[in-house]
Order: structure tokens, then sequence, then C-alpha cells
């Protein structure tokens, strides 16, 4: 029976940061990660250059196989887990096989929730998550000439703008009244939705899909208006789901993704979880909450690999923080923090100017949240302000004028 | 061995914010500038934000598109055009605000230190950036052969003992060593039950004749013809400055082939932390303590590297081990004029149990006592005159090196006046014999706060030291 100390089931960026803080501490602890992927380790979030031929498949790999003989750590490709038994601590494979482990990492992401529509179990659909759904996504979308999307969150819009520029006629379903619900606010969506309007890019804000039927090889998608919106191709972007299924049984605690404390260790001993399949502390709410993001799955990681390692000095983590880099039509969306808020207790300082808007967020004089279209900023300095609560004082009018310089300043005379 | 890199360091203190190394940068690399200066907290203050090439980049690790690496040769953080996705996310990963987007193009920029050779730094006129080279300097020496035993016994963070290594390592094996008493063989140099704490032949001279004993040792080698010997001493600065002094400037006088390495940790440390010549003013030692009368010494320190100046010695330089980059160049310039005359070394030692310094601020203090003007970096060939290796311009003030060092603890205002002074009065000078032009510093227009031996009769009678013989 295969065996190690660490035991890390996923593959991207959670379980490659908790590979490198438990080597960081422990240089020769037996290691192995399993990954139900047959390849090297890659970014889901890198998928939409693979399908628009930006990024070749064989590019985007993040670490190669030297890497894991320098490391010491086995890597076991195309090894889906099937189920947990935390009492015996043993992981069972698809195929029958068991590894035994000392400590676990639960890092399998998210998988794409495909929503109860009726008939679209009954239609061929595209998904993005993989690699695979990738380089499929990428030779149909050659072979069509319409496509349908639902959902107008990153995945959808990204591939909605890759098969425009194609030469597609694209038609975006969206259930909320904007684009990228929940990162942005309604003033930025706007200029997005502009911007894919002005590409010939149809977007049904505020509409269901409430059918969908086959079409001579393509789908016919019925909307709650009753408009038909027919396509060659349809691809389901409507959101994921953590990819809990295998642990069904194990005691593993579960709401949304596993449940995780202040240093990912979750209800059952001697396992952690990290990255998009965890459900742990979010910075503003103080509440668990699946976010699904690079920079949180690479610090949820980090903190987990610690932990696994036996590292008695972490300090609890504060939570993660919403970060959203986004780029339509080579533009620049970003946002970090609540940068969406509204209401009681939040100073709000819109700047909208004919080439470039930007959205403060204020709280008790410090920053929580900032938007900009047009207008990158120093994100990682704009998180650093939110997460360390530094209260702007008399710099308040300077920073909201410049918030890139005086973030700089600010951080620099930190770090000094 | 691991590998150390080369960094780009900014000091604040020292920039005006002209913004040449931006053009520079800008020039360099046809777009916007990977390094930026920022209007600081108060009017004339600056701050930067430029690439750290972090050991554990988090720019690299939210990367989605594997086009961040960092380079284990160069220890530069990488970008590859290619596989970057321009999205952005590596910009949420820095902290330091040293990777974003060009506004021409939008792709993201970074600092690549060109190569090695950082145009920023070339165009800096003020000091403020510079090309540290302690990275190149842990990886060329870190892999010579260490000449000490390596159970020295030096008290912990001791700074005289990463100087006793860091030169003997340089010199090598071909040298003879005297080591007089002082911390130096206290530690083990000169050995235990008849085995000696270096791999070179090492002797213990008495603290008063190491210089002439060197002189007849160098003498004899060269009348034997084995003139590769470096013929060396590692002495503290009572036996350099006091007990020494007549043997060292009777050797220099004559110009006698050694290199002479003063370790000044201003007194006589192994022996219970008693007052040298080399103690500055105002310093608690164990004779001269602090209490209702004595408020420690009341003497300023003679400077030994000028004196040796005004010997016209082969080769005279200071140096601390906070900029090891200079120590080492001095070090290969005083081993070379050894052979030629009377080569002077002299390297500044806190010592944290005689300065009252936490272990692991001892560095810093070598930091702060530079930047303060406190000791000053400087070389002098009689050929080339003296220069600075290190500006003092634009220094920070005395009393922040000062509030850092225990031993300086009871001053008052007005000591800490009195050694401003002090301090700006030797720079001056400095600056005069360096040919740079320098008119009095205002603090010398007024008399300083107190004479360094206070008037007796306008005062209560003061013993000037507790211990008489």
């Amino acid at each position: 029976m295969p065996e190690a100390k660490y035991l890390l089931v996923g593959s991207s960026h959670a379980g490659l940061e908790a590979l490198r803080a438990i080597r960081r501490l422990d240089a020769d602890g037996s290691m192995a990660m399993l990954t139900k992927d047959s390849q090297l380790p890659y970014s889901p979030t890198v998928l939409p250059y693979v399908m628009s031929g930006r990024s070749k498949p064989d590019a985007v790999i993040l670490r190669d196989r030297a890497f894991f003989d320098e490391t010491g750590c086995v890597y076991a490709p195309g090894q889906a887990a099937q189920s947990l038994d935390t009492k015996a601590r043993l992981v069972t494979l698809a195929d029958g096989v068991q590894w035994r482990y000392e400590r676990l990492l639960i890092a399998t992401g998210a998988a794409p929730a495909i929503p109860p529509i009726p008939g679209l179990q009954s239609v061929p659909f595209h998904v993005l998550r993989t690699l695979d759904d990738a380089v499929n996504l990428r030779t149909r979308m050659g072979l069509a000439r319409r496509a349908v999307v639902l959902g107008a969150g990153l995945v959808g819009l990204h591939a909605a703008e890759t098969l425009a520029e194609a030469g597609l006629a694209v038609s975006v379903i969206e259930m909320k009244n904007q684009v990228l619900p929940g990162y942005i606010d309604a003033k930025a969506s706007e200029r997005i939705e502009a911007a894919f309007a002005s590409h010939g890019i149809k977007l049904l804000l505020g509409r269901t899909a409430t059918q969908v039927a086959a079409l001579d090889g393509g789908v016919s998608v019925t909307t709650d208006d009753g408009r038909a919106i027919e396509g060659d191709m349809l691809l389901v972007a409507t959101g994921v789901k953590s990819c809990t299924e295998w642990l069904a049984g194990s005691g593993v605690e579960i709401d949304r993704g596993v449940l995780v404390d202040d240093r990912m260790r979750t209800s059952a001993a001697d396992v952690w979880a990290a990255g998009d399949v965890a459900q742990g502390l979010d910075f503003a709410s103080g509440e668990r909450q699946v976010l699904g993001i690079i920079p949180t799955a690479v610090e949820q990681g980090r903190i987990a690999g610690f932990d696994m390692a036996g590292d008695a000095k972490q300090k609890p983590w504060a939570g993660g923080l919403p970060v959203n880099t986004y780029r339509f039509f080579g533009r620049p969306a970003v946002s970090v923090g609540q940068a969406a808020a509204e209401g009681d207790g939040f100073e709000v300082v819109e700047q909208e100017q004919p080439r470039k808007y930007r959205r403060i967020v204020l709280a008790d004089n410090r920053l929580v949240g900032i938007i900009t279209v047009d207008d990158p900023f120093d994100a990682g300095i704009m998180g650093e302000l939110i997460r360390r609560r530094v209260d702007l004082g008399a710099m308040k009018d300077a920073f909201l004028a410049d918030p890139t310089q005086v973030g700089r300043r600010l951080m620099s005379e930190m770090w000094r | 061995m691991s590998i150390a890199f080369d960094t780009i360091a900014f000091r604040a203190p020292k920039c005006d914010g002209c913004g040449e190394c931006m053009k520079a940068c800008s020039a360099v690399k046809q777009g916007a500038s990977r390094i930026s200066i920022v209007p600081g907290a108060s009017a004339g203050a600056f701050e930067m934000a430029l690439c750290r090439q972090c050991g554990d980049p988090k720019c690299v690790m939210v990367c989605p598109a594997g086009a961040l690496t960092k380079n284990g040769a160069s220890g530069v953080i990488d970008w590859s055009a290619d596989k970057c996705v321009d999205c952005l996310l590596c910009t949420s990963g820095c902290a330091y605000g040293a990777i974003s987007a060009d506004p021409v193009g939008g792709r993201v920029i970074k600092c690549d230190q060109c190569g090695g050779d950082p145009a920023c730094v070339s165009a800096c006129p003020s000091g403020a950036l510079e090309w540290g080279g302690a990275g190149s300097i842990y990886n060329r020496f870190g892999e010579m052969e260490d000449m000490f035993v390596p159970g020295l016994a030096g008290c912990q963070g001791c700074n005289s003992e990463l100087i006793m290594r860091h030169v003997m390592r340089r010199v090598g094996r071909n040298s003879v060593l005297a080591t007089p008493p002082g911390c130096i063989p206290g530690m083990g140099s000169v050995g235990y039950n008849g085995k000696t704490g270096t791999k070179v032949p090492v002797f213990h001279p008495l603290l008063t004749n190491t210089a002439s004993m060197l002189a007849g040792i160098r003498r004899y080698y060269d009348k034997v013809g084995r003139k590769d010997i470096v013929v060396m001493a590692l002495a503290g600065d009572g036996g350099t400055v006091d007990c020494g002094f007549h043997a060292v400037s009777g050797a220099a006088e004559r110009g006698e082939k050694i290199l002479y390495v003063c370790v000044d940790n201003e007194g006589y440390m192994n022996t219970g932390m008693q007052r040298s010549g080399a103690t500055p003013y105002g310093s608690w030692t164990s004779t001269t303590p602090v209490g209702d009368k004595l408020k420690g010494k009341t003497q300023d320190a003679k400077n030994m590297p000028m004196i040796m100046v005004a010997h016209r010695a082969a080769y005279v330089a200071t140096a601390s081990t906070a900029y090891m980059e200079e120590l080492y160049d001095k070090l290969d310039r005083a081993i070379e004029a050894s052979f030629k005359g009377f080569s002077y070394l002299h390297i500044y030692s806190p010592c944290p149990t005689g300065w009252r310094v936490a272990s692991n601020k001892v560095i810093e203090a070598c930091r702060m006592s530079v930047e303060s003007n406190f000791v000053t970096l400087w070389e002098y060939t009689p050929e080339a005159g003296l220069r600075f290796t290190r500006s003092p311009d634009r220094p920070i003030p005395v009393v922040d090196y000062a509030r850092t060092i225990g031993k300086y603890r009871h001053l008052d205002a007005d000591q800490l006046a009195h050694i401003q002074a002090k301090v700006d009065e030797q720079v001056a000078l400095l600056k005069r014999l360096a040919g740079e032009v320098a008119t009095a510093p205002a603090a010398l227009a007024a008399a300083p706060a107190r004479t360094s031996t206070p008037d007796g009769a306008a005062t209560p009678p003061l013993r000037h030291e507790t211990f008489r013989p």
C-alpha cells in the first residue's frame, strides 16, 4: 500500500503552495501529490487563454517533473480520489488503490456548477475548468458560427470575448442585472457591458434560461421572457462548486465547501483543506465563505502546509480578501476588497472620467475596497492597506487623488 | 553552500527626489520606469517602490500562467513575455508596488536588475541607490577556507569574530599572525592546550610590542627570500592606540612592510570593559562609570587612523562590517600595500557585551554609526591622498545612533550636542583633507556644550576617572 507522511490531493495553487511550505520546515518527510488531471500542474485561471490560443496547452504547466524530483514529492497524475476514511487514514482512488497518510491536505478545487435547467442534461454542452475542456472548446469553436454562453462571470465573459474574436455570433445569458456579479459595482459593469456590445456580443442581463433543447446539432435556449436563443455550441459558465463529493461519509464537516478553521484544519484530525474546495474565514464579514480565487488559495495552501509540518509559531489567519483582475478586449478591470459595497458605514467615492473609472470604498477613514476600470493599480498594496486597516488620517484626500502614489509611500515607510 | 544574490538598496535619507533613476530606467527599458520614487511623509522626504526579488515571491505563486519564476542563478524574478497572459494577478501578490501594468501597452513590468549593472544605481547622483554586492561576497568568500577553529569563545553576536574570520579567509594560509592581548586571543586565536586556534602560525606578543615583533618577522622573511608572506596583526584598540602605540608609530615611521588590522571596539573589553584612548566621549565603561557625579567618559577619543595618515603610511583605511563590499575592497588594497610599506586597516567593531547592544543589533549599530558619521569610511595613500569611500553627506543625527547603544543611554542633551559637534568637526576636517570644500559647521561656531575636560574650578571638583593606580 502506498503511503506518505504528507498526502496532498489536488495539484493546483493551494496544493503547490502547501508543498512548498511543508518543505521549508520538513526537508525529508515523505510526500505525494495526487491529482485527477492527467497533466502536470496547471491553473484553471489560465484556461481561457488556452481556449483563445494565446497560451499553448503544453506551456501553461506550473511545475515540471524535475521540480517534483527535487522536492522529493511523488507526483501521481490521473488519480481521482473517491473516498476518505479518516479513522484508518486512507484515501481510496477510483481504481481501488488506497493511499495511507499521516497528514492529509484536501485541495481538490472546484468544478462547474450545472444549473437545473430543464433539457440541459440532454444536450451537448461545454464547460471550462480543465485543460481538456479548453482544448475541446478551441476545437469546437472553429467549427461553429453561433455560441450561447450561460453566465456572465469571469469564465463566461472571457469565453464570450474569445468566441466573438474568433468570429462567432455570441449571446450571453445572465440572471443578474450586471456582469461579474459579486465582483464589481453597477457602474463598472456598464463600461464592460458597453465594450461587449460594441464588439457585437449580445448580453442578456436579468434573464433566466428556462429551457434548453437540441436543435440541428446545436441548441436552442429559451429565456424567461420567451425568447429562443440559438447556437451551434453552448458553454455553461454559471459558477463552480467545491469538489467535496468524495468526502461523503468521511465525517469531514462540509457546508458549501470543506469547513476549515484559521489554520485550515478541518473537523477531522490530521486533515487540512485549502483553495477552492475550502470554506474558510472571509476577512470582511468574519464568516466562513468559499472565496475561489488564486490569492486566497495560495494563502490557505501556505498556512495549511506550515501547520501540517508542525509550525507552532503561525499567527491565526485574518481571512481572505476578494481580489479580481480581469481584462476585456485588452482593458483592465481590477478590484480588491468590498469594492461594490454601499450603505451605512461606507464612504463611497466614485470618480467617473471618460477614459477611466475608479470607485474607492472607505469605512472609518480606512480603505475597505477599490475597483477601477482602465486604471490598473497596485492590487497587492491596496490589499495590505485593507488587511492592516491602515488609518489614512490626514492623507485621505491625497489617497483619493492618487491611490497608487500614496499607497506606495505608505508601504515603503512600513517596510523600512 | 547556498547561493546569495546582490540587490539594489535604497537609503531614503539620501534621496532628494530628483528622479534621475526613473529617467534612466525608462530610457534603458523603453517604457515606464520599473523603479518608482514617490513623495514621503514630510517635505523633502521620499519613498521607493522597486522589486525586492523576494526569496519567497508571492507574485510567482499567484501567477496562473507560469510566467514568473525565481531564477536560481541570478536571484531575479524572471518574467516571460511569451507565457504571460496579462491577467495582472501578479500585482495582487506584491505588497511593494513593484510589479505593475505599464500605462503604455498594459503589460506588466518589473525590475530585472539590468543583468547586474542597474541603470538606476548608475544614474543616482545622491547615493540613495546602491548596488549591494553582499551576495557576491558571500558566494566568493563563503567558499574560502576558514582559518580559525569552529568554536571560538566570543560573546554572542560578537563583531570581532566576524572580522577575524572574514579577514583571515581573504588573507589565507600564507601568513603569520600576531594577536596581542585582547578579545581576539581571549576568544581562542592562540588556542588551548598547546594547539593554536588558527590554521596559520599565530603568536601572542605583549600588548606593547606587536608592531615591533612583526617588523622583525618581516625582515627575516625578506632576508630568506620569502616575500610572499603576509605578516600581520589582528589587534584591539587598546593595544594599538594606547599601550602599543609607540610600536605602531615606530613601525609606520620606518615603513615596515606589515599589515596592521585594528579591531576597534572602543575599550578594553576583554578585561572588563575599561576605557581606552579610543573610547568616545560620554561612554559608560567600568572605569568611566555613570552616577551622581560622573556621566561616562569626559574626553573625546583619539582618531587613530588620522594619526596613521599623519605618518604617511603606505595605506590607511577605515571599514565597517555593515559595508562588507568595501571592507573587502580595502582588505585587498591593504594586503597589497603591506608588501610595500606599513598598511593600516581600522575596522570599527561594536561590542554587544561592553556597549550594551543586543546581539542581533550589532550590524545595525555598525550601519547607524556610519550613517550618522559617528564613524566615517575613507582610505588614504600618500600618492592619492585621502578620499571618502562613502559620502558623509546627509547623515542621520548622531542621537539616532546613540539611542540604540546602551553605553550612551544616560547621555543628556548637552552631552549629545557635544558628540554631534565633535562628529561634525571630524567630518569637516576630513573633508578638508579630502580636498572637498567645506566650511566649518555651524555647531562649531558655538562652544561645545561641555568641554571634553570639564573646568574643575567652575563646578565641584570632578574626578575624571574613578580608577587610580
